[in-house]
């Protein structure tokens, strides 16, 4: 039995082909946006999710680079956890610097901004010297500041021994060498305070005048307008942050080899000087990955950095939705 | 007649089998006469480069037919790229013996024993040190290039000065100069250092070092630094004298001290007087600071049966998985590590210790008394070298790094034999780890 079609209704044809038609345009627009898409779709997939999922399957072979890997189970991440003993000295070391480098990063940045956006006469002369550290490639930032730091000759202690102050051994001193790249890096926030600067600016002045009027003093405009403003940008600074102290190399790789006197010399017995301080998770990476030939191994702590990255990142965007404020509303 | 048809056939075969194979010889060695260029990847630049091609260019005097095309500074890293990419050189030469565990356990550089064997070539006329680092658990996959061989240098002005004739044999001798030649400024800082005890300094480390207790590495494929006593023996050594200088002092003197590899060399610049050092530092001394009225002598030791004795390593040379030309490549090593010519040449050029036995007897090079010192160090049947292990030189870097922290006396005297056992945990958890069977 058919059903006589209904008064007004399309034919049963007409229907099935618009909806062809209709498919067809939906694929033609999803091959469109395909099509769009494309340049970043190969950019991922090549240099990030193949390397990603290589990277995951290498954990968990013995991998010499030179020979095929061989399938191991866990044996990387048990030698990870269990018995590789420069992991955990390298793990505090990267803490350290999170801990201590990032808030810092943060504060003298924002500082440098707010007494810039105060300067009456040569802003532009001052933000210009501000951000020139910036500019200077980081192997001879590192160079200039070992030789700065030099305990025996550098300029830094000849004025602190004429002042009559205690000299320390910077790069020399497991106490003092972190603290002597956390100088390094402050010295070169020229970008950041450059960000704090655009973002200082863009504070609405009405929001100030109101805040006034209201009798809110220097501190309490920082605190209820300038922070709440500005806090999108702080958010910014501290992830980038964190993920810079959680791939943080050169510099300490670069310090270790001259402080310790070892620049030229074969191997890589200078990382880490003086005495492991400046072992950092990517610099003990980058030994066993390729001075000891071990990417297997590299390939699991690799996998542990993302891990960590990530969950780190996670807590510092779910934290941001009580302290972070975009166009006057939380998210 | 079908009996001779076979037979006819059987010996028609095996007519064609042997003439057939000398026509393939004939073709082969003429094809090996054909000219042909090969690469050869060397870590030198600059001058010492010139040097290699200059070797080179006497290869090619012999092998009319092969021609080398030399490339400088390489590194393990490079090469190891290379490799990866397929695109190896036809042969190559390293500083870094530490890396050819790994290069020959995997197969990157080509086991040598065949073309060793086919030509015969006597590896006796190298000395047991030189056998041990071109060798992986018996695979033979480099030969030398030159070597290296520790020994003291003194300056004899400063010796002369303090009253001390000739230099220390033993290392109780070596503190006492050590004391004798320290010059102090008007602060109490260090002007002038009788000897450098820290460890991880210039060429101060514990690989060069342990030659002067006879102090071993491993033992039955573990890492036996808590095992031997003259690991303990030389720490103390040491740290006595660390201690009696102040490590602070010798920090800041080391800061001080200029860059091992330039004329401001603490033992050049007359900062420093008795240093460990290797062979080449006669001819830096040469080009840097003529004038300076210095000694060598082998380093003093722990007890007077191992003095003459000291570290001995080189560069060495492979064949990388891949070479285009293995067989011109195994001419152009044999020839550059045995032919006495090419051998001299290069250890003249280099100012290293040639590799082979017989060529250290060669006059020319005993000329120089300074030098000749590191030759006999070289040819002590007491000198030792460091073991070839797949983890490459971690076991030095954990080992170091426990020095670092003893010698800055973060390690308490009595905790040191549980402190060199816990760096062998770690060195034989990470020769587990690399699947190296002991």
């Amino acid at each position: 039995m058919t059903s006589a079609p209904v008064a007004g209704a399309l034919p049963a044809v007409v229907v099935r082909d618009r909806r062809r038609a209709k498919r067809k345009a939906a694929w033609r627009r999803r091959g469109l946006v395909l099509l769009l898409m494309s340049p970043w779709l190969v950019g991922f997939t090549v240099f990030f999710a193949y390397p990603l999922v290589m990277s995951a399957y290498l954990s968990f072979t013995h991998y010499d680079l030179l020979s095929a890997p061989k399938w191991v189970g866990t044996a990387n991440y048990r030698y990870l956890f269990e018995q590789d003993q420069q992991v955990w000295p390298a793990v505090k070391n990267t803490l350290w610097l999170m801990v201590v480098f990032v808030p810092a990063q943060v504060l003298c940045a924002f500082g440098l901004a707010t007494m810039l956006t105060r300067a009456r006469y040569g802003a532009g002369v001052f933000r210009t010297i501000f951000y020139l550290p910036a500019l200077a490639p980081t192997v001879a930032a590192t160079l200039g500041f070992v030789y700065l730091l030099n305990p025996g000759t550098g300029p830094v202690n000849v004025v602190l021994e004429h002042l009559g102050i205690p000299t320390p051994l910077w790069f020399d001193s497991p106490q003092w060498a972190k603290p002597s790249l956390v100088l390094l890096g402050l010295w070169g926030i020229g970008t950041m305070m450059i960000i704090f600067l655009a973002a200082l600016i863009d504070v609405p002045r009405h929001l100030y005048e109101s805040a006034s009027l209201d009798g809110a003093n220097a501190w309490q405009r920082m605190r209820w307008v300038t922070l709440p403003s500005i806090s999108p940008v702080i958010l910014f600074a501290v992830v980038i942050g964190v993920i810079d102290s959680l791939q943080y190399f050169t510099q300490a790789y670069v310090a270790a080899a001259i402080a310790s006197g070892q620049a030229a010399s074969e191997g890589p017995t200078s990382a880490g000087y003086p005495e492991d301080s400046t072992l950092f998770y990517p610099v003990l990476l980058y030994l066993q990955a390729f001075s000891y030939f071990n990417m297997g191994y590299a390939s699991a702590m690799t996998m542990l950095l993302l891990v960590v990255a990530l969950t780190v990142t996670v807590l510092i965007l779910r934290s941001s939705r009580l302290w972070v404020f975009y166009a006057g509303a939380r998210r | 007649m079908r009996r001779l048809t076979l037979a006819l056939a059987v010996l028609g075969a095996l007519l064609l089998a042997v003439f057939g194979a000398n026509a393939r010889g004939g073709q082969d060695a003429r094809a090996a006469k054909e000219p042909v260029t090969i690469s050869f990847w060397v870590p030198f630049t600059a001058r010492e480069l010139g040097v290699i091609n200059s070797a080179l260019a006497g290869f090619h005097k012999k092998y009319p037919w092969i021609t080398v095309k030399s490339t400088g500074n390489t590194n393990p890293t490079k090469l190891t790229a290379a490799i990866r990419g397929g695109n190896a050189p036809d042969a190559v030469a390293l500083f870094e013996t530490d890396t050819l565990g790994a290069f020959c356990s995997s197969g990157a550089w080509l086991d040598l024993s065949s073309h060793i064997k086919s030509d015969k070539l006597n590896m006796n006329i190298f000395p047991k040190t030189i056998q041990n680092y071109t060798a992986y658990e018996n695979k033979r996959c480099a030969l030398p290039l030159l070597a290296d061989a520790y020994g003291f240098y003194y300056n004899k002005a400063m010796l002369a000065k303090a009253g001390l004739k000739g230099p220390p044999k033993t290392l109780a001798q070596l503190s006492a100069y050590a004391k004798r030649l320290t010059v102090k400024n008007a602060d109490g800082s260090i002007k002038v250092l009788g000897f450098n005890p820290l460890m991880n300094w210039y060429q101060n480390s514990p690989v060069h070092f342990g030659p002067i207790t006879g102090a071993t590495w491993m033992k039955d494929g573990k890492s036996n630094l808590a095992g031997d006593p003259n690991w303990a023996a030389l720490l103390r050594w040491q740290k006595s004298l660390v201690d009696w200088f102040g490590y602070e002092n010798l920090i800041k003197w080391q800061a001080k001290a200029g860059d091992e590899w330039t004329s401001s060399n603490a033992f050049e610049s007359g900062k420093l007087a008795m240093n460990l050092d290797g062979e080449w530092r006669t001819a830096f001394v040469k080009a840097d600071a003529p004038n300076i009225s210095y000694g060598t002598a082998p380093h003093p030791v722990s007890k007077p049966s191992l003095y003459g004795s000291g570290f001995v390593i080189g560069s060495i040379m492979g064949i990388p998985k891949g070479s285009d030309h293995e067989d011109e490549a195994w001419l152009l090593l044999k020839y550059l590590s045995t032919d006495s010519k090419a051998v001299t040449g290069l250890s003249l050029g280099l100012r290293n210790v040639p590799s082979t036995l017989p060529t250290l007897r060669n006059p020319v090079l005993r000329k120089d008394p300074q030098f000749k010192v590191f030759l006999d160090i070289f040819a002590n049947p007491k000198s030792s070298t460091q073991p070839v292990l797949k983890i490459g030189a971690q076991n030095q870097t954990l080992f170091s790094t426990f020095i670092s922290k003893w010698q800055a006396g973060h390690v308490a005297s009595k905790d040191l034999h549980a402190g060199l056992a816990n760096v062998d945990k770690q060195i034989d958890a990470a020769i587990g780890q690399s699947g190296q069977v002991p």
